[in-house]
């Protein structure tokens, strides 16, 4: 008699995925496996109720026979079955004659009666091919549904999602019943849905169908939408009522879809808009084209890698809140280094706009060059604070990070900060002075090199700002301001020189029309079109969208 | 250097050349092109390496390619010191000229490609079939070098019409060319654009079916940029002068008076551009056969900016200084990241800002100021 009559070639050389699956598998059973076993074998003469025959007729014969006979086993519940499972999914069950062993090194037992036993003369391994990997999988997986250990249960769960059948349902009926964690109880009721799905009966995947439907998530369209492409369902009702369903959670959708689309326009806008508020005051107020501001962020960013070493290496009980010094330090590195930059350099070009670009990207590339001898040119690691991580759920599909939301509103923050200071405060009153009518404010007795030194480095430090905050989402390395120089510039000259309500505008806008493209057409083509849409723009409106009237516009 | 006879304008400070050259100019001319012509192929091709007047391969790819550079300058100064306006995409004109010519010799590599197939090694990666339609005159060398010239040209034209018409200028036109080169490069960037992606063109074998990596072909490629260099110096040196190359400098001086003398700065100012832009694009297509490689990185805002601060180094608005500029900084590059790659970034940093504010006028600026101050002691 052939012990395994139909294993196919390839089950002899499963595919490495496989492999690399049992691997991980067996590492995990090893333990519980041996675990479950030296219980059962405890308990073994009052509970162990499987026949021999069910025990030969899953081990051996003809793969569709086999998982016949494991499901109907399975269904009957029986608390012998765990040990077998375990060590059928060990490949350790052996057959002979018309019986199953279950052989643990020279510890050989019946699998049917679990006494110990002797293991006949030319005994042979029981082969499993993946289908039957995956059936014996989820069969030991309904028997850790209703584990105690909720990481049990979670990795039950998730074997059974890739072989859910209708032979489960009762179980996991009684699992559902039982489940008190809201995340697994959703899964689990997933999974429920999907077992149904696949029901012969068309009732049953009509209940699935309305439930799926109901429950409006993006993982229920997925298993809708495989369910109506694969070309499984015959029954018009059901496909009728598939269709349906898939538009109705495509409407429920749409709403998280079209939020999120505008939630990561105004979470790119922030950004957008910390780069250029600095930009604003140089360039706006002060008409230097600063190249290096990008670098003065890049500043900032390294200052906040360096507060967190500081608090990780001498306060890590209070790590969470390295991020409230690393905003002064950030602001001050940057704002020292501009101020510098200031005195050094850029006094010197004042009404040489031309020139100032020159020899700010000269200054831009000394600073990245200083920051890859002194930090090394690879990325740094910049960790969240704990509070900072994870999101908060709004819709099924729409979850907003925390990280996102703080910036936003810390880019809020920045900006009304930066407005009550030009607009309320006697620094302010001089810098705009200054930038009206220089020799008259010097007149007035206003000390005009200080201002201009000042005022340069409350750009940069706003600069300093932004890289604090873009440490948060992103990589932090030497050419980190790279990627936002062109942006930057761009966001400014859109909303208008000289203008904070400009540039607001202009970064929303920005934020938002890229990140719309973004949706139809990709990254990169996105960005092109927002280049292009901007170029045309400028045609449109050179002095930007809110131009300065009168006399100033031709400066 | 520049050995022009010029007189002073009453009052004014305006010098006006008379001629294109004086005769030390044509002089130093001539020498120039027996230089080119003559000394560097002999003494590369002909005196044999052991000879300490041998000139290596290695020195002919590098001044080559620093002649390409010196085109390039050439260029920025007509439209930046003669005209006054700072374009940030010159990098894009040299890199299109570039990828032109890199696309027919990616088709004269034939079948010696890794997969041996009639279209570039990078498309049947792609797994396409044939070549794209922007592909389709890339196997003619005549066509292919004429839209080295016509792309950019057209492209230079266009977007210049729209933006001068719109009379954008200064740092908003720096700034939105800066926006088209990094857009452009984006674009270059993709792999379904047909451009080889980040890894661009590169393994040429042949130019017109002779072996690219001979050192004949690389001399007469050495020659041909050394002509062509010294060509441009001459038709700038002429356009200068000409009343065309006079209202350049009056648009770049005052062009709100120059408008109410009744010019119209459009016309002048499109027709320099898009010259410059050519210039540029040509300087491209000799130095792809020359370096063997061309891939986005050309489109960097970083590589535009190169070409300004080169004209800026050996000084604007004089016309051996921008060849001056290009040739100094490269070959300090060359230099430095040989000896001190760690402190190149450095001294190209520096040279910026020392150059903005210490010698506005350039290489070629300073040695005059200090040439008339000697003058000055001895009267």
């Amino acid at each position: 008699m052939p012990v395994i009559s139909d294993i196919d070639r390839t089950s002899i050389h499963p595919p490495v995925g496989a492999w690399r699956r049992r691997v991980s598998q067996l590492a995990l059973s090893l333990g519980l496996g041996a675990s479950l076993f030296g219980l059962s074998g405890l308990v073994a003469p009052a509970a162990w109720a499987l026949t021999t025959e069910e025990a030969y007729a899953i081990s051996a014969g003809d793969n569709d026979d086999r998982v016949a006979a494991l499901r109907a086993v399975v269904a009957k519940g029986d608390p012998a079955l765990p040990a077998f499972l375990q060590a059928l999914a060990d490949d350790t069950v052996k057959v002979a004659g018309s019986r199953a062993y279950i052989v643990y090194g020279d510890d050989v037992k019946d699998a049917a009666t679990g006494e110990p036993a002797k293991l006949p003369e030319g005994a042979e391994d029981v082969v499993n091919n993946n289908r039957m990997s995956s059936e014996i999988e989820a069969a030991l997986a309904i028997g850790k549904l209703t584990s105690t250990d909720r990481d049990e249960r979670a990795a039950a769960i998730e074997a059974l999602s890739s072989a859910a059948d209708e032979s489960q349902l009762a179980t996991i009926d009684q699992a559902l019943a039982a489940e008190s964690d809201p995340q697994l109880l959703k899964q689990l009721k997933a999974v429920r849905s999907k077992a149904l799905l696949n029901s012969q009966d068309p009732a049953r995947r009509l209940e699935a169908v309305k439930a799926l439907g109901a429950d409006a998530s993006p993982e229920s369209r997925s298993l809708l939408m495989e369910r109506m492409n694969d070309g499984a369902e015959t029954d018009a009702t059901v496909k009728g009522a598939l269709q349906a369903a898939i538009d109705a959670v495509n409407r429920k959708l749409a709403w998280g879809e079209h939020a999120g689309v505008l939630f990561t326009g105004i979470s790119l806008g922030s950004i957008l808009l910390l780069a250029a508020l600095g930009l604003a005051i140089t360039y706006g107020l002060m008409g230097v084209i600063n190249m290096a501001h990008g670098e003065l962020m890049m500043i900032g960013a390294y200052a906040t890698f360096a507060v967190q070493n500081v608090f990780r290496a001498y306060f890590p009980e209070v790590f969470d809140w390295y991020i409230l010094l690393a905003v002064p330090a950030s602001f001050m590195a940057a704002a020292l280094v501009g101020a510098v930059l200031e005195r050094s350099v850029f006094r010197f070009l004042y009404g040489r706009p031309l020139e100032t670009l020159l020899a700010s990207w000269g200054l831009s590339l000394i600073l990245m060059q200083s920051v890859r001898t002194v930090f090394g040119a690879q990325n740094v690691q910049v960790e969240n604070p704990s509070w900072m991580s994870g999101g908060f759920d709004v819709l099924s599909n729409l979850t907003l990070p925390y990280n996102r939301l703080v910036i936003i509103a810390f880019a809020a923050a920045v900006l009304i900060g930066m407005t009550l200071l030009i607009n309320k405060t006697r620094m302010g009153l001089f810098v705009r002075s200054v930038t009206q009518n220089r020799p008259m404010a010097s007149c007035m007795g206003v000390n005009t090199a200080r201002v201009d030194t000042m005022a340069f480095s409350l750009g940069a430090g706003i600069a300093g700002l932004a890289g604090c905050a873009l440490s948060q989402i992103g990589n932090v390395g030497p050419d980190l301001g790279q990627n936002y120089i062109v942006d930057s510039f761009l966001v400014v000259v859109t909303g208008g020189v000289g203008q904070i309500a400009g540039t607001v505008y202009a970064a929303m806008g920005l934020g938002m029309v890229n990140k719309l493209l973004e949706g139809w057409s990709g990254a990169v083509l996105a960005k092109i079109m927002v280049l292009v849409i901007v170029v045309i723009f400028i045609q449109k409106r050179p002095q930007g969208l809110f131009a300065m009237k009168g006399r100033s516009a031709e400066a | 250097m520049s050995a022009v006879m010029t007189s002073n304008l009453p009052g004014t400070g305006i010098t006006v050349p008379r001629s294109a050259l004086g005769p030390q100019g044509w002089t130093a001319l001539m020498a120039a092109v027996i230089t080119v012509m003559v000394l560097a192929p002999t003494l590369n091709l002909v005196v044999p390496a052991e000879s300490a007047f041998h000139l290596s391969d290695y020195a002919v790819a590098l001044i080559g390619k620093i002649m390409c550079y010196a085109i390039c300058a050439l260029a920025m100064d007509l439209i930046w010191g003669y005209t006054g306006i700072l374009s940030l995409g010159h990098g894009l004109f040299f890199a299109l000229g570039g990828y032109g010519m890199g696309m027919y010799l990616m088709r004269q590599i034939g079948r010696d490609g890794s997969y041996g197939a009639d279209i570039p090694d990078f498309m049947v990666f792609l797994d396409w079939k044939t070549v794209p339609w922007h592909w389709t005159l890339s196997e003619s060398f005549i066509a292919q070098m004429l839209l080295v010239v016509l792309v950019p040209g057209l492209l230079a034209f266009v977007f210049g019409f729209f933006a001068f018409r719109s009379r954008i200028k200064g740092v908003y036109f720096s700034i939105i060319t800066q926006a088209m080169t990094f857009a452009a490069m984006l674009l270059f960037f993709r792999n379904e654009t047909g451009f080889g992606g980040n890894n661009g063109f590169t393994d040429f074998k042949r130019i017109l079916d002779i072996p690219i990596a001979q050192p004949s072909t690389r001399m007469v490629l050495f020659v041909l940029t050394g002509l062509t260099l010294i060509g441009f110096f001459l038709m700038a040196r002429w356009l200068v002068g000409t009343k065309f190359g006079r209202v350049l400098q009056a648009i770049r001086d005052a062009e709100n008076r120059v408008m109410f003398c009744g010019y119209n700065p459009l016309a002048y100012k499109l027709a320099i551009w898009t010259l410059s832009a050519v210039m540029c694009a040509i300087a491209g297509a000799l130095y792809v056969p020359q370096v063997g490689i061309i891939n986005p990185s050309e489109m960097s805002a970083a590589a535009s900016i190169e070409i300004a601060i080169w004209t800026a180094v050996g000084g604007r608005a004089t016309l051996i200084g921008p060849i001056i500029g290009a040739f100094f900084v490269n070959g300090a590059k060359s230099w430095f990241t040989v000896a001190f790659p760690e402190f190149w970034l450095y001294f190209l940093g520096l040279l910026f800002v020392l150059v903005t504010l210490f010698l506005p006028d350039g290489i070629v600026g300073g040695v005059k100021k200090l040439l008339n101050k000697k003058a000055e002691v001895k009267a």
